[in-house]
C-alpha cells in the first residue's frame, strides 16, 4: 500500500465529477421527473375529476328523468281532473241553459196567453157593448160608462 | 496463460499488482487509476450531461429511463436518510455511486485482457480495476471527509459543532474523553469507507488473479478454473453493486449525521 499524490489527483476526479452531477446532470433529470410526475398526477386527477363529473352527469340525467315523469304524470292527472272538471261544468251549464231556456219558454207562454185572454178580453168587451149598442140601439158612450166597462172586464179576466 | 513465458507464479501476480507509475516517493503518480477511472467518470457523467440536457418531462428514452432509474433510486436512499436541506447531498451520492459501481466493473473484464493489450501496446504496468488502488479510495473518502466537516459547519456553525463535540455523549464534565471520541469517531469515518472498498476489491481482483494463476499451470486445469473464474465473476456483480451502494450510503449516513443535531 503506498499512499502518493495519486491520492491528490482523484480527489480532484471526484470534486470534477461532484461539480458535474451537481450542476449539470442532477437539476435537468429532476426537473424533468418532477414535472414528468407532476403530468402524471394532473392526469389521473383530470381523469378522476372526468370521472366523477360523468357519475354526477349520470345522476342529474336520472334525477332530470325521474323529475320529468313525475311532472308528466302531473299534468296527466290535472289533465284529467280538468277534463271531469269540464264535463262536469258543461254539464251544469247545459242543464242551466235548459231550464233557463224552458223558464224563458213557460214566461213567453205565460204572457203569450195573457195576452191572448187581455185581447180577449177587450174583444169580448167590445163585443159587448157592440152587443150592447145592438141592443139598446143606441151608442153608448164609452167615457160615460168607462166604469161599467171596467168592471165588466175585471169580470171577464 | 501468462505463465507460460519466463514468468514464475510470484512475478506474474506482483506484475499484476503493480501500478504504471511516473515520480519517486509521494509526488509520483499511478497513471493506470488516474487515466482509468478518470476516463470512466468522463464517459459516465458525460454521457448523463449530455442526456440530461435533452431530458424532457415526456415519455422517457431507453436511456435517459435507465439514468433517471439509477439517479431516482439513489435520491430515494438519500431523502430517506439525509432529512435536512442540501443541493449537495444527491448529486454527491449519484456521482458515488455511478463512479465506483464502473470503477469496480472493470473488475469483470478478465484479468489479463487490459494489461496483456497493454503490454503489446508498449505499456508495461497496468492495473485495472482502480478501487484496488488505495489512493482512490482514500482520495474520495478524505474528499468526503472534508465535505462532511463543511455540512457540520453549515448546519451547527462552529459553536455548535465545538459544543456537540465537547458534550456528546458524556456531558461537559468529561470533556476530553467527549473530544478523543469525537476525533476517532470522525477519523474512522474515511479511513473505513476507503479500507472497506479498497479491500473488498483488491481480494476480488486477487481471486481472479490466483485463479488465472492456477489455471496457468496446467492446461488440466483450465476447465475448472474457467468455470470458477465464471462463478466468481457472477458473485462478483453482487459484490461492486454491494460495495458502491454500501459507499454511497454510508457518505449519506455521515452527511445526515452531520446536519442534525443530536
Amino acid at each position: 500500500m503506498n499512499i502518493n499524490a495519486t491520492l491528490l489527483g482523484q480527489a480532484i476526479w471526484f470534486a470534477l465529477f461532484i461539480w458535474l452531477t451537481m450542476k449539470y446532470v442532477w437539476p435537468p433529470l429532476q426537473k424533468a421527473m418532477q414535472d414528468r410526475q407532476k403530468e402524471i398526477a394532473d392526469g389521473l386527477a383530470a381523469g378522476e375529476k372526468g370521472r366523477q363529473e360523468l357519475a354526477e352527469a349520470a345522476e342529474k340525467v336520472n334525477q332530470e328523468l325521474q323529475n320529468t315523469k313525475e311532472q308528466a304524470m302531473e299534468i296527466i292527472s290535472q289533465a284529467e281532473k280538468r277534463s271531469g272538471e269540464l264535463v262536469e261544468e258543461a254539464k251544469n251549464h247545459a242543464k242551466v241553459e235548459g231550464e233557463r231556456i224552458v223558464s224563458a219558454a213557460k214566461a213567453e207562454i205565460e204572457q203569450e196567453v195573457n195576452r191572448a185572454k187581455e185581447q180577449l178580453r177587450t174583444q169580448v168587451a167590445s163585443l159587448a157593448i157592440a152587443g150592447a149598442e145592438q141592443i139598446l140601439q143606441k151608442e153608448i158612450d164609452a167615457n160615460s160608462h168607462a166604469d161599467m166597462l171596467k168592471r165588466l172586464e175585471s169580470e171577464l179576466g | 496463460m501468462a505463465t507460460a513465458g519466463s514468468q514464475t507464479s510470484g512475478e506474474y501476480i506482483s506484475h499484476h499488482l503493480q501500478n504504471l507509475h511516473v515520480g519517486e516517493g509521494f509526488w509520483s503518480l499511478h497513471l493506470d487509476t488516474l487515466i482509468v477511472s478518470g476516463l470512466l467518470g468522463l464517459i459516465a457523467f458525460g454521457g448523463m450531461m449530455l442526456l440530461a440536457r435533452k431530458a424532457s418531462s415526456g415519455i422517457p428514452s431507453g436511456a435517459q429511463n435507465c439514468v433517471e432509474m439509477i439517479v431516482s433510486v439513489v435520491n430515494d436512499q438519500v431523502k430517506d436518510t439525509f432529512h435536512a436541506k442540501s443541493d449537495l447531498v444527491t448529486p454527491l451520492a449519484i456521482t458515488i455511486f455511478v463512479w465506483v459501481f464502473l470503477m469496480n466493473a472493470m473488475d469483470l473484464i478478465p484479468v489479463d485482457f487490459l494489461p496483456l493489450a497493454a503490454s503489446s501496446a508498449g505499456v508495461e504496468y497496468l492495473k485495472v480495476v482502480p478501487t484496488t488502488d488505495p489512493n482512490l479510495t482514500f482520495g474520495m473518502s478524505i474528499a468526503v471527509f472534508f465535505i462532511m466537516i463543511a455540512m457540520n459547519l453549515k448546519f451547527k456553525g462552529v459553536r455548535g459543532l465545538l459544543k456537540e463535540a465537547l458534550t456528546v455523549p458524556f456531558g461537559k464534565y468529561l470533556f476530553p474523553v467527549n473530544l478523543l471520541f469525537r476525533i476517532i469517531e470522525d477519523l474512522a469515518k474515511p479511513i473505513s469507507l476507503a479500507l472497506r472498498l479498497f479491500g473488498n476489491m483488491y481480494a476480488g481482483e486477487m481471486v481472479f488473479i490466483l485463479l488465472a494463476v492456477w489455471m496457468g499451470a496446467s492446461y488440466w486445469w483450465v476447465p475448472a478454473g474457467a468455470i470458477l473464474s465464471l462463478g466468481w465473476a457472477l458473485f462478483h456483480i453482487l459484490i461492486i453493486t454491494l460495495q458502491a451502494f454500501v459507499f454511497m450510503m454510508l457518505t449519506v449516513v455521515y452527511m445526515s449525521m452531520a446536519s442534525e443535531n443530536h
